[in-house]
């Protein structure tokens, strides 16, 4: 541990040769799971947390990798000594799910069938499919039964799946900026993302990084992660240079800043996966099973719930989050909701909120 | 002294609306195994509840409270907050849909002693029972005895059992003799007529 309370982590590696099979009907003949732990797990193993990514993230949710590492993990100001996820009291557990460019198994890894990467061969992947690859690693780790599974946006999705299919696993669940499956309106800016990738004739001739149609994709997402009050306070319509120039080069700081993430995340980001985890979004739908019955496919489900929303996210609003409260209320499941007052939109789950600290503090502390 | 926790048999499932601290919740998790929900719009009194291993809904009693089922609690609780609420009228007859039994507390506004305040000092009353002025009080809507018991009789609820007292839990003579004067707090327990 550094000075400034910072955890030195290092990834670790899981593998296994067995044939897993997927929610689509393909199969993958083993596969690697990239993770990393914060923390002590106690004797009798009760303390474990499963932390689960979202969209862009990977399994370095927090500390640094050496002393002189100036880039925290995605979730650093949630996880880590005396904070949210408090790692001298938790072991916790973050992974990078089946599908990742980020070490885990993935378009990215080479097929052994041909020899060269799986690129649009990778077989799509569902959030069943990564909650079921995460419990083989839950077995790897000896852990019997999590005391949480938590996570934000997509990662609050697999939490909730994990409630739904594996009820005697988890003890506590935290669902942060979620929602029961994707709005019309959710489907159409995946769809738009996608197709910025797919039409790019770099991706076409077989890059996985074409920056222009990824970057576009991660510009048009990363308008729907913050809120318009945020965006504002942020860039207002301050110009790039003194005075606008009359042309359609940047003008405003606003679109210099989007390019910049644009061409930043295309370069590290696997346009495949990028494809494979909007679908997982997309698809994502567990009541589907029970006629869109939420309460009832919750009906198994054991553990204690914490569902948080934040008022400015509009990609998964607060009313997204009260329907999973409200399918768990007629359930008749322990379930607790707060609806923070935040002005980041979407992207308020990745930030440090008293409230919103507190809360999962309290949460996992209270006895079960 | 009297309390809400005596008229709550074991093992049985209450929402608290308007739970605050959840410190009533948290006693019937002790004392009767109860298993409790709360609604609270406080943000402070909702770190309250989450401390204490209470399970809180952050919600609104004003704006609905169709997320709940018929019948699907033994027991809802409302203690003294029915006066805050903007359609106290709406959310007792929620109540009573969505309790087999409903236990509501009111703060009686015709007292003596605000009765004396209104008459004698020509002010709005203040007292420990009702304890804000005019001008800051959370209260939109306060009522006597008999004007709440006059609101179950026309929304066709049930007073199945009544309990009076002062604000501090203590009972007397006079209170019986004559309620809607001597009482501060009323405490009701209601049901739905059939």
């Amino acid at each position: 541990m550094s000075s400034k309370n910072q955890l030195i982590v290092k990834p670790e590696k899981f593998s296994t040769n067995k044939i897993f099979q997927l929610e689509s009907g393909e199969k993958l003949n083993g596969f690697e799971l990239v993770y990393e732990t914060y923390g002590q797990l106690n004797q009798d193993k009760s303390n474990a947390i499963l932390i689960c990514h979202a969209l862009s993230g990977n399994h370095h949710a927090a500390g640094i990798y050496s002393e002189t590492d100036k880039k925290p993990g995605w979730w650093d100001e949630l996880i880590g000594p005396g904070k949210a996820f408090d790692s001298e009291k938790y072991f916790i557990v973050s992974l990078n799910n089946l599908g990742g460019c980020h070490g885990s198994t993935g378009p990215g890894s080479i097929n052994n069938k041909t020899k060269k990467e799986f690129g649009s061969d990778f077989p799509i992947i569902t959030v069943s499919d990564w909650v079921n690859s995460q419990d083989i690693l839950r077995e790897e780790l000896k852990i019997k039964k999590w005391l949480s599974v938590a996570g934000g946006s997509l990662g609050g999705m697999q939490a909730l799946q994990w409630a739904i299919e594996f009820p005697d696993k988890l003890s506590k669940a935290i669902i942060i900026a979620a929602a029961p499956k994707l709005s019309t309106q959710n489907i159409a800016f995946n769809e738009v993302a996608r197709q910025s990738i797919i039409s790019d004739p770099d991706f076409e001739k077989g890059d996985a990084h074409p920056e222009k149609g990824l970057g576009l994709a991660r510009m048009l997402g990363h308008i729907t992660y913050l809120s318009e009050e945020s965006m504002k306070n942020k860039f207002g319509r301050d110009l790039k240079k003194e005075k606008i120039e009359y042309g359609y080069d940047v003008e405003f700081e606003i679109e210099s800043y989007l390019r910049y993430q644009g061409a930043n995340f295309s370069k590290s980001f696997n346009a495949h996966t990028y494809l494979l985890m909007t679908r997982a979004l997309d698809y994502f739908d567990p009541a589907k099973k029970k006629d869109g019955n939420l309460s009832e496919t919750l009906s198994r489900s054991t553990c204690q719930f914490l569902v948080i929303s934040f008022k400015s996210d509009w990609r998964f609003p607060p009313e997204r989050s009260k329907e999973i409260v409200d399918a768990l209320i007629m359930a008749e499941k322990k379930v607790s909701y707060l609806n923070i007052d935040s002005i980041q939109g979407h992207d308020s789950f990745l930030m440090k909120n008293d409230r919103y600290e507190n809360a999962i503090n309290s949460f996992l502390e209270a006895d079960v | 002294m009297f309390k809400i926790n005596d008229w709550i048999s074991r093992n049985s499932k209450v929402l608290d609306l308007g739970c605050g601290d959840g410190s009533l919740l948290n006693d019937l998790k002790k004392e009767k195994s109860a298993s409790g929900l709360g609604i609270e719009i406080d943000v402070k009194k909702i770190k309250s509840c989450l401390k204490k291993g209470i399970s809180v809904i952050e919600q609104d009693i004003d704006s609905g409270l169709e997320n709940f089922g018929n019948q699907s609690f033994d027991y809802v609780v409302m203690s003294q907050s029915i006066q805050a609420l903007k359609k106290p009228e709406v959310a007792l007859e929620e109540i009573v849909r969505i309790g087999k039994e409903c236990i509501v507390s009111i703060p009686n506004f015709a007292n003596i002693k605000c009765r004396l305040q209104l008459f004698f000092k020509g002010q709005m009353p203040v007292s420990s029972a009702l304890p804000h002025n005019w001008y800051s009080t959370p209260n939109l809507h306060l009522c006597s005895l008999e004007d709440f018991e006059e609101l179950c009789k026309k929304s066709k609820i049930k007073i199945v059992e009544r309990k009076l007292s002062k604000i501090n839990g203590e009972e007397s003579i006079l209170m019986k003799l004559l309620p809607n004067l001597f009482s501060e707090v009323a405490l009701y327990k209601l049901v739905k007529e059939n």
